[in-house]
């Protein structure tokens, strides 16, 4: 199996393989979630009254039969709104309560609030809304040519793309269509609003961004950001999808606590949650490319349309992360791309797990690998050779992306060839050739395909982190970032980084609840960046104790502070060695600081957001995976039958919590591309709307064969402890599954057409890649 | 109307709960009146398993355990039982169960809201299996915990944990003293007065004469369809009829010819019972939602509730089924697919009870079942297909087929038993059957697939019965072997 690699650095904290600094609490049941706090007296449940209508005039709510239900204390409307009643979103186009308008299915048009969550659930179903239908956009094409947009269209151009396909020796149109997904997080919605003293207020949010749900009910409210504060010890599951959409929860359950003068609990039923909450954005793509007789590139044309439901949420991010990875890891020369950001009447889809990325990945991999199928050659060469030059390339001419960013740390030409032997690629494309020959049912596929993720967020000031490092007269250390843990191992990691710094054990380290009147204005957990940035801003603030440490022993024992170490819990001079916890009790009686704020930003970045040029990312992480599938061709149904994945996480602070976001992102990508079908219905209802109808991977969708390797060279970037990100990248080489369907499909077409795969591939979509006329 | 006094054992501990609305789940008596808040809800409808709790009760003088989801089981229902949740695994000085330990050692948790229901999914696992002296194969593993996602890991970890629990040092439970402790329990039951909003009848001539005197009473068994009525659809039961205790109708009895099957059996133990007269079953029943949903809802109720796109009732048809029902004036036997008149209606009387379910044993006929889902495990189908014939030298002496997902009930395939009955069977037989089965029903589109794509996937499944039928092997991708693939 897949046990992770034991330690390079033994007796460093950071390095190692240690369990999560929760595990032994949520496998006993002691981990607390926000549901789980005790809660406070008086305390009432409210429940959302939902749009039953994609697009209409909201004529009227009428609350007589649900506020004559039992418990029921009162309906709350946009009119309870004390403050601004457009949500603090960036774009300003959300009303935090439809009043006027409704333009989803599943739109809040308030909350019922009662003594059980129960009471309050049953009586918002007998809120009566009276609404006029409008036509409902619920088609991206169909919103494309109404020029239905969010945000207006953003286009990236390099050269002259159609000159270069009218030149080139071959072209290929298509079209796609991938789907969008739903977080899943296991733990749902929630927010616990308590009023305090003075007009204060204190919140309970699962959420990636306590700054954000503190500035958002502020706002709602008309309070200054100081009288709000926000607490997240953690997340049962984020994956983008507690970014944005968990400041909606704390905003309505403020304007019901403001109303009735209570604390009050917001916890969405699942199938609430499906229905109001934004999911990934389902993409639509046009795309032509002329290529040279080896499968090169040399120009390409691309119309992307993301679906962005009813506001603009973080679509415009999202759809440009898009963009930049149209290119995924390859040189695209002379290059066209459009990016279109519409309206429609859905949720408003938002941010998850690789932020549009893999929207712009797909496309490139499915043109590559056509391009191959069309010239008989195989996908992988293909692939490498439309690869950005590689790092150590004197004088690289292909290392430009189409963002005028230089690829200057490319490693995926050595992880390809490493992949491709560990994983004896090639012999098994010829086995599976043989096999597929003789056995005409059953077709398998294989693929490798890989991955280059840019590092950083986007939009240049999120890049900014702090954290505070407190020492204890007892030598026990607290540290607290801006952070949040939502089961990435983010506090794990930061704490191993401030034990490293201050040379003591893991257990001495103890990280705690992001709260935002310890950090203030910190930014998402997201973008894999957070240990990036927290990590190191927890290691700056270490650092700074480490260092008054280290003057105070120098000065006892006529040393430079320079000759001071850390390690093994003792503090050593050239003369003494003392316990840490001895010199911190010295220290404290000499009246030394023993606690220390840190704060880092990201060098080098920078970007230009109305020509998508620059320098947008620190760095790129890489990997690559090499996934085997087979296909029913009667039913359409396939299986994930081995996955190897080789992934560069440059040197690991942990590794086991490395490999389990890489093992978990790749297989929730597998989700997205295989069984994860959102299904709205002709009205714009989502069918999909509760895991009954809903699949996400289980246990037996995972092969025997499920092996990751990382990759072991440290980042070429000064990041902390040499490491790289992990929660995003490895989600898109789930795509080599895609890739490798696709493969078995058109073998067992066998007519040379191209495959026509629309994500994700459920057994209906194979079947009928496998059974239509060939275009 | 008053309710019993709810009694199970816990850490030891008697527990005793009054005044529990009879329609109330477990997990709310947990999370909101015990304040044990370490069982999750994740979906609220039995399909995440986020709320696993594990629940004990003496079998034929042994302890039978069953992991099962809390969130859609009524509280009254574990009235009598041993329960456990994941703040009871732990020793009180602290140190893990190996379901847990296994868990830490493994980094088989990250956000952790799933993991409680892991845990104890692998805490039935290891009562059921390594307390047995069994060791954990992976792909007992992946069977045991489908109903429990996790949408963190990947799943690898986990199940590296359900093997390592083997190899961690042992917890037993003291199985005597528990057992002693239950005996005591239902003492205190049998003398409880029983006019109760909540009725657990121990026997079948109790549970007809309650149905008769109060056909009004919601009468559930496993709860595993009724509990999203009340989780879901907010409906209140003021009276439950609960008929998982009746004597009678938790018993398989073996005869010559037919399997009888109570229907208060679990679906777990049911299809136990019809793998072991049909190997070929196995995959299908473990196929069947996840074990939680197994080991509490029952074959009875999967029968009586009549959906469309319930597993059971295909393969009972092509089995040849029939259903017993009972009242006070004794029973009346039809066959399974007259059972129903409609969309979740049957012909059962208001003062009528499924008894029991009546499966024919093998008798050389060759038999598959499929099932399209878009996940292998734990889904519901968008088409299931069973399919017995009996082949007497070289043709169809006669042809049964089930059929769900494909019309408003379960239903068989008479057309097409038609077509197939008496015919040689050859390529061109079922060439023919198959384009019957296409044509003879008219099949819904909705979330789980398009009309289209149900009616072709028919035809096309009846092509891979006729391929097995040939000995064809590894053309099914429900036990596709890639090691074997040369």
């Amino acid at each position: 199996m897949n046990a992770p690699e034991k330690l390079k650095l033994a007796s460093s904290a950071a390095g190692r393989s240690v369990p999560h600094e929760s595990a032994r609490a949520q496998v006993s049941g002691n981990a607390h979630y926000v549901d789980d706090l005790p809660e406070v007296r008086g305390t009432l449940y409210a429940a959302p009254i939902l749009s039953t209508v994609a697009h209409g005039r909201l004529l009227g709510v009428d609350s007589h039969a649900a506020l004559a239900m039992p418990g029921v204390q009162a309906v709350v409307l946009a009119s309870d709104i004390p403050g601004d009643t457009v949500l603090a979103a960036f774009a300003h186009d959300e009303p935090i309560f439809a009043s006027d308008t409704v333009q989803h299915i599943g739109q809040v048009v308030g909350l019922v609030v009662a003594s059980t969550v129960m009471q309050a659930r049953a009586a918002a179903r007998a809120v009566k809304l009276d609404i006029e239908a409008l036509p409902a956009l619920l088609d991206v094409r169909a919103a494309y040519a109404a020029q239905s947009y969010v945000l207006p269209p953003v286009f990236v151009r390099r050269g002259d793309a159609a000159q270069a396909i009218a030149a080139a020796p071959h072209t290929l149109s298509g079209q796609l269509e991938v789907g969008g997904q739903e977080h899943f997080y296991l733990e749902g919605q929630i927010a616990y609003v308590l009023p305090q003293e003075q007009g204060q207020w204190l919140v309970h949010s699962s959420t990636q961004h306590p700054g954000e749900v503190q500035h958002w009910v502020a706002h709602a409210l008309g309070l200054a950001n100081h009288a709000v504060r926000v607490e997240c010890r953690r997340m049962g599951g984020g994956f983008g999808g507690k970014e944005t959409q968990a400041g909606h929860l704390a905003v309505w359950a403020a304007i019901a606590a403001h109303k009735l003068g209570r604390p009050i609990k917001l916890r969405l039923d699942r199938d609430d949650d499906f229905s109001i909450t934004g999911k990934r954005h389902p993409f639509a793509y046009d795309y032509t490319v002329g290529f040279d007789g080896a499968g090169r590139i040399c120009g390409f044309q691309l119309l992307m349309l993301a679906n962005c439901g009813f506001s603009a949420d973080l679509s415009g991010p999202v759809a440009d992360r898009a963009v930049f990875h149209a290119d995924n890891a390859y040189f695209l020369a002379d290059v066209d791309i459009s990016s279109y950001r519409l309206k429609t009447h859905t949720q408003s889809h938002t941010a998850f797990r690789g932020f549009g990325g893999p929207q712009g990945v797909i496309v490139i991999e499915t043109i590559l690998s056509e391009i191959a199928r069309q010239l008989g050659l195989d996908p992988l060469e293909v692939r490498r050779h439309n690869l950005y030059d590689a790092a150590d390339t004197p004088n690289p001419q292909r290392n430009t992306t189409h963002y005028q960013m230089a690829v200057e740390d490319n490693i995926l030409h050595p992880i390809l060839s490493k992949i491709e032997q560990s994983a004896h690629y090639q012999e098994r494309r010829k086995a599976i050739s043989a096999w597929n020959a003789a056995n005409p049912v059953i077709q398998r596929g294989i693929s490798i395909t890989p991955v280059k993720f840019g590092i950083s967020f986007t939009a240049t000031l999120f890049n900014q982190a702090g954290a505070l490092v407190h020492v204890y007269t007892d030598g026990s250390v607290q540290v607290n970032h801006g952070g949040t843990e939502m089961g990435q191992g983010l506090n794990t990691k930061v704490a191993q980084i401030v034990a490293d710094e201050l040379g003591i054990p893991f257990e001495s380290v103890l990280a705690t609840a992001a709260d935002t009147s310890k950090v203030p204005n910190a930014s998402a957990t997201a973008a894999s960046s957070g240990t990036d940035l927290n990590g190191r801003a927890a290691q700056y603030a270490a650092r700074n104790v480490r260092d008054n440490l280290a003057q105070f022993a120098a000065g006892l024992d006529g040393c430079g502070a320079g000759a001071v170490r850390f390690q093994n819990g003792q503090v050593i001079t050239p003369t003494a060695s003392r316990p840490f916890t001895s010199l911190v009790q010295q220290a404290y009686a000499n009246r030394i600081q023993l606690w220390s704020d840190g704060f880092y930003r990201t060098p080098k970045i920078h970007y230009d957001k109305t020509t998508l040029t620059g320098r947008p990312f620190y760095y790129f992480a890489y990997g690559a995976a090499c996934s085997e599938v087979a296909i029913d061709t009667l039913t359409g149904e396939s299986r994930v039958l081995k996955i190897d994945i080789l992934y560069d996480a440059g040197t690991s602070i942990n590794p086991a919590i490395d490999i389990g976001q890489v093992e978990g992102g790749f297989i929730q990508g597998v989700g997205w591309l295989t069984t994860e079908q959102l299904v709205w219905n002709a009205k714009g209802a989502l069918s999909t709307h509760a895991p009954s109808t809903y699949k996400i991977p289980a246990t037996g969708d995972i092969p025997a064969h499920f092996k990751v390797d990382l990759w072991d060279q440290p980042n070429r970037e000064d990041n902390v402890f040499g490491s790289k990100a992990v929660g995003e990248p490895p989600f898109m080489l789930a795509i080599s599954v895609f890739e490798a369907m696709k493969e078995a499909i058109a073998a067992a077409r066998g007519d040379g057409a191209v495959v026509q795969l629309a994500a994700p591939a459920t057994a209906e979509n194979v079947l009928r890649a496998l059974t239509a006329s060939a275009a | 109307m008053t309710t019993q006094t709810i009694r199970f054992i816990r850490r030891g501990q008697t527990v005793a709960l009054g005044n529990v609305p009879p329609d109330r789940t477990l997990l709310q008596v947990l999370r909101e009146d015990l304040g044990a808040c370490g069982t999750k809800e994740g979906c609220g409808e039995g399909d995440c398993g986020a709320c696993t709790v594990v629940l004990a009760e003496p079998e034929n003088g042994h302890l039978r355990f069953r992991a099962i989801n809390s969130c859609i089981r009524l509280a009254h229902s574990v009235n009598g039982m041993a329960l456990w949740t994941v703040e009871d695994l732990a020793q009180a000085d602290g140190s893990l169960h190996p379901a847990q330990e296994a868990m830490v050692q493994c980094h088989g948790s990250q956000c952790g809201f799933c993991t409680p229901g892991f845990v104890m999914s692998l805490f039935g696992m290891y009562q059921n299996s390594v307390c047995q002296g069994q060791s954990i194969r992976r792909s007992d593993a992946q069977e045991a915990l489908s109903g429990n996602l996790c949408r963190c890991t990947g799943y690898r970890p986990i199940l590296d944990a359900a093997q390592q629990m083997e190899q961690l040092p042992a917890v037993r439970i003291d199985e005597a003293a528990l057992l002693q402790h239950l005996e005591q329990l239902a003492l205190i039951r049998s003398a409880a007065e029983p006019d109760f909003a909540y009725k657990s009848p121990r026997s079948l001539d109790e549970l007809t004469s309650a149905r008769a005197a109060d056909p009004g009473a919601q009468i559930v068994a496993g709860c595993t369809d009724v509990g999203l009525w009340v989780t879901k659809m907010h409906q209140h039961f003021d009276r439950v009829l609960d008929v998982t205790q009746v004597a009678e109708l938790r018993q398989i009895e073996p005869h010559a010819n037919y399997l009888q099957i109570g229907a208060a059996v679990t679906l777990h133990d049911a299809y136990t019972a019809l793998v072991a007269d049909r190997p070929q079953l196995h995959n299908f029943a473990s196929r069947f939602a996840g074990l939680p949903v197994r080991n509490s809802g029952t074959l009875g109720g999967n029968v009586a509730n009549g959906s469309p796109i319930g597993d059971s009732m295909p393969l009972l048809i092509a089995l040849g089924a029939s259903v017993v029902l009972a009242n006070t004036h004794g029973t009346r036997e039809l066959p399974l697919e007259d059972l129903y008149t409609g969309y979740r209606t049957n012909v059962m009387a208001a003062d009528e009870v499924l008894a029991w379910i009546k499966v024919p044993r093998p008798n050389g006929d060759f038999m598959r079942v499929y099932k399209i889902s878009k996940r292998f495990d734990d889904d519901i189908s968008a088409v299931c297909l069973a399919i017995n014939l009996t082949i007497t030298d070289g043709s169809v002496t006669r042809a049964s087929i089930g059929a769900g997902g494909v019309a408003a009930t379960p239903v068989r395939a008479v057309q097409t038993e038609a077509a197939l009955t008496g015919q040689p069977w050859t390529l061109a037989t079922a060439h023919a059957a198959a384009a019957a089965l296409r044509a003879e029903f008219q099949p819904i589109s909705d979330m789980r697939a398009s009309a289209a794509y149900r009616s072709e996937v028919l035809g096309n499944l009846l092509q891979r019965f006729w391929l097995e039928s040939q000995g064809q092997t590894q053309i099914n991708l429900a036990h596709f072997d890639v090691e074997a693939c040369v």
